[in-house]
């Protein structure tokens, strides 16, 4: 380990990945947060307020951690890759400026009047507030993602003298890439909160929780998600074409194949051989890769030899791998789930797999991160900068020291976010505001 | 010596007067957050030597503001990485162990604020000092950081030393900051606490600030040529006049407040307990201006003006746009939040 690249690259992947698990849970939570406040409002079922209590005190915590785990991400654009900002930070520059400017004050500042001012508002000006928070969330993503991907399919700009110079900013704002990145980005944020308010309440019915909004959540999180995987299949879908077109490589790194083939076949399975270019213990369904990508059982697709600079194929393939399979089981049991809840309470079984799958969200989220991260590689800006010419010239152990220590604060802070979630969900809802309100920094019973 | 010596000949029109406007949205972002967040990481500071219950009240008193406060950081920091990409790798990458062990102590003690309401009650004490000790972690990398940008990265022991010594003066004026705003903030026995660490760390501030300003021109000769060449002297005199009037000031409403709770004046108490921390923010404003004249127009001292580091200036002109349009608007709704979190700090709930 003495690469100071490789070590800068996973230090930075390390932080940004466990930066995304936050804002994946906070963007569609504030979301579900503003329909439960709009449906207490609407119906004044008190079940409603009693899911908005529950879940406002786990979007507070998320954007916690969102937000410090930012924090960290904009110093390390320049002690990790100056060359990035050197070279395209004049594109770069205003998407992050734009973000930070419209987005981060308008979340965090309504944020404290939607979490403590309840009782010193109005609530018209609280639901107010509340919707301000998902718009900043939601802008946030928007303005990330135009720079994600512009990175990945750059328009937009000309080169003087090795530095990027914008010429058309409203070519820059609708890249090709972004429009399947932006929509597949939030509604696989709203299959994270899904599968998390399903999962949430399918624990707390089998620990006999019988809150009566408890049965509400479970019905919100299965129907969401069941009505949301369908949706997100078909426009992963389209995004892989987009991916096609303009990432070719990466399209090969994610279907295992080498080798450019008419009538390329669908890999389950493969171990990639990356000294020897080729695949070990390959299982395949001829003709399908072919058939789903270019819409032709013979239709030819590149393979990986192909190009002269490309990604690592190992990390790429296994990464689709693990974010199709979760997406597949989220089909199966968002599916059975909705089925038995149309005839009754879910069995058992049902309950402990849907409490299994409450993160499930996180593990198809990263994976497809990894994807579209990894299978850009050499590049860091496709065409224009490679990694390897951006990164800093900081010593190998002192990237090394702080990696360790970054690794040991977030593999704390996970366990504690997690455990920290299923004791609230064992305390359940607290008792009616007014009644006996909890105090967020009193003594918890 | 003419600080405009530093501009790089035939520099004119926007690309002279872009980064000047840039460096000082940047410095105002900065200054903001000094002093916004100062006040919430000095709270942090002191929370350990509060009794376990009067802390409740204290993460309540900035319970709603500590999470656009660091959003000055953001802004300070991106606006250094988009505005001067040059000078965010250098002086970033020069800094690298402070800035990680910063960003951990702020990661610490903002992860902190959350889980210690959301834990089992034992566990509460153990975010309680994760808290502060991210407080205090954070406070003082960021005097070091400063320390070590004044000096252009003196690596030697003396530097060092020198960056850590602002380490603490800095940790000591946020200390000050959050006593003064726990004083604004709280009522009877907490209040009375915070009077007693507004007197201790304001003697901390005023020791931190003297020795930097004395020590400063000493490892820089550019910053001594700058402070002690006629009639620059003259002209720079007041800043060190006015940060001792108000530090006197601040002696003087720390002991009429004292008073005030010995003798039970309930009405003096409450018509008096502003005046700390407005004489803590102007000793911050004051010794911001002296920095900011000592360095300008360098980002590195010596090394990197703002005119070396700027981005082009198209790219500048895309982001004024929107900062003109947008400041005033967070501006406002700013002055909104604190306007609804008015008054004393009562405990909060959520909903």
């Amino acid at each position: 380990m003495d690469d100071p690249l490789l070590l800068a690259r996973i230090q930075f992947a390390a932080n940004i990945t466990f930066h995304i698990l936050f804002p994946t849970l906070s963007i569609a939570l504030g979301w579900a947060l503003l329909l439960f406040r709009l449906r207490y409002t609407r119906t004044g079922d008190e079940r409603w307020m009693s899911l908005y209590r529950f879940w406002v005190k786990i979007f507070a915590l998320c954007f916690a951690l969102g937000v410090v785990s930012g924090i960290t991400m904009s110093f390390q654009f320049g002690t990790n890759w100056p060359g990035f900002m050197n070279t395209v930070g004049n594109i770069a520059g205003p998407l992050l400026a734009y973000e930070v400017l419209t987005a981060f004050f308008l979340e965090a500042t309504f944020l404290s009047i939607m979490l403590f001012g309840m009782n010193r508002v109005s609530a018209r000006v609280h639901t107010l507030a509340t919707a301000l928070v998902c718009f900043g969330t939601t802008l946030s993503a928007f303005w990330i993602l135009v720079l994600n991907s512009w990175m990945q399919t750059p328009v937009g700009f000309e080169m003087r003298d090795g530095v990027a110079h914008a010429t058309d900013w409203l070519a820059i704002l609708s890249n090709p890439s972004l429009p399947y990145r932006f929509v597949h980005m939030l509604i696989a944020s709203a299959l994270t909160v899904a599968f998390l308010i399903a999962g949430l309440s399918a624990y707390r019915l089998l620990r006999r929780d019988r809150g009566p909004e408890v049965t509400l959540g479970l019905k919100v999180g299965v129907y969401a998600a069941a009505a949301l995987i369908p949706l997100q299949i078909v426009v992963g879908d389209l995004h892989g074409l987009n991916t096609l077109h303009h990432q070719p490589a990466k399209v090969a790194a994610m279907e295992g194949l080498w080798d450019t083939t008419a009538g390329a076949p669908a890999v389950l399975f493969a171990i990639p051989d990356e000294a020897a270019q080729r695949n070990r213990y390959e299982i395949a369904i001829p003709k399908l890769a072919s058939l789903y990508l270019v819409h032709d059982a013979d239709g030819v697709v590149r393979g990986l030899k192909d190009f002269e600079r490309h990604p690592r194929m190992t990390p790429v393939f296994w990464s689709f791998r693990v974010m199709v399979g979760v997406g597949l089981l989220m089909l199966a049991v968002s599916w059975l789930s909705a089925a038995a809840l149309r005839r009754g309470p879910l069995p058992t079984w049902l309950l402990k797999a849907l409490t299994a799958m409450s993160f499930s969200g996180w593990f198809a989220v990263v994976a497809g991160w990894w994807v579209t991260e990894i299978g850009r590689q050499p590049w860091l800006v496709t065409g224009v900068l490679t990694a390897a010419d951006a990164a800093s010239s900081v010593p190998a152990p002192l990237i090394a020291t702080s990696l360790v220590m970054y690794l040991a604060l977030y593999a704390v802070l996970i366990v504690a976010f997690v455990s920290a979630v299923f004791h609230l969900a064992r305390k359940g809802t607290p008792p009616a505001h007014g009644e006996a309100a909890v105090p967020l920094a009193g003594a918890l019973p | 010596m003419n600080p405009l010596e530093a501009v790089p000949a035939g520099l004119t029109g926007a690309a002279f007067w872009l980064p000047l406007i840039f460096v000082c949205l940047m410095g105002l972002a900065m200054l903001l957050y000094v002093i916004l967040d100062g006040y919430d990481l000095g709270v942090g500071i002191w929370l350990q030597r509060a009794e376990p219950a009067q802390r409740d009240r204290m993460i309540a008193a900035i319970g709603p503001f500590w999470d656009a406060n660091e959003t000055w950081l953001v802004l300070g920091v991106g606006l250094l990485l988009v505005a001067f990409p040059l000078a965010h790798g250098v002086i970033l990458g020069a800094l690298y162990l402070p800035v990680a062990l910063m960003l951990v102590g702020l990661i610490l003690r903002g992860v902190a604020f959350d889980f210690r309401a959301k834990v089992k009650s034992e566990k509460k004490a153990r975010w309680d000092l994760a808290f502060h000790a991210g407080s205090l972690l954070a406070s003082l990398a960021q005097g070091t950081m400063l320390g070590q940008l004044i000096t252009g990265f003196d690596a030697s022991p003396a530097g060092l030393l020198f960056s850590i010594f602002i380490g603490l003066g800095l940790a000591a004026g946020y200390a000050l900051l959050g006593a003064s705003w726990l004083i604004l903030k709280t009522e009877g026995a907490l209040q009375l606490r915070a009077l007693r660490w507004a007197r201790l760390s304001a003697w901390g501030t005023g020791a931190g600030i003297a020795a930097v300003s004395i020590a400063t021109p000493m490892v820089s000769p550019s910053i001594f040529a700058k402070w002690f060449s006629l009639p620059q002297f003259f002209a720079l005199l007041p800043i060190p006049l006015a940060s001792l009037a108000m530090f006197v000031l601040l002696q003087v409403f720390l002991s009429r407040l004292k008073v005030d709770a010995g003798s039970g004046n309930a009405n003096g108490l409450r018509r008096w307990s502003w005046g700390p921390f407005a004489c803590s923010v102007s000793l911050f404003v004051l010794a911001f201006f002296g920095l900011a004249y000592s360095l300008f127009p360098y980002l590195v001292p010596d090394r990197i003006t703002i005119w070396n580091a700027a981005a082009a200036p198209e790219a500048l002109m895309v982001m004024l746009v929107g900062a003109l349009l947008v400041l005033p608007a967070i501006l406002g709704y700013t002055a909104f939040a604190y306007r609804v979190f008015r008054g004393k700090a009562s405990d909060l709930h959520y909903g």
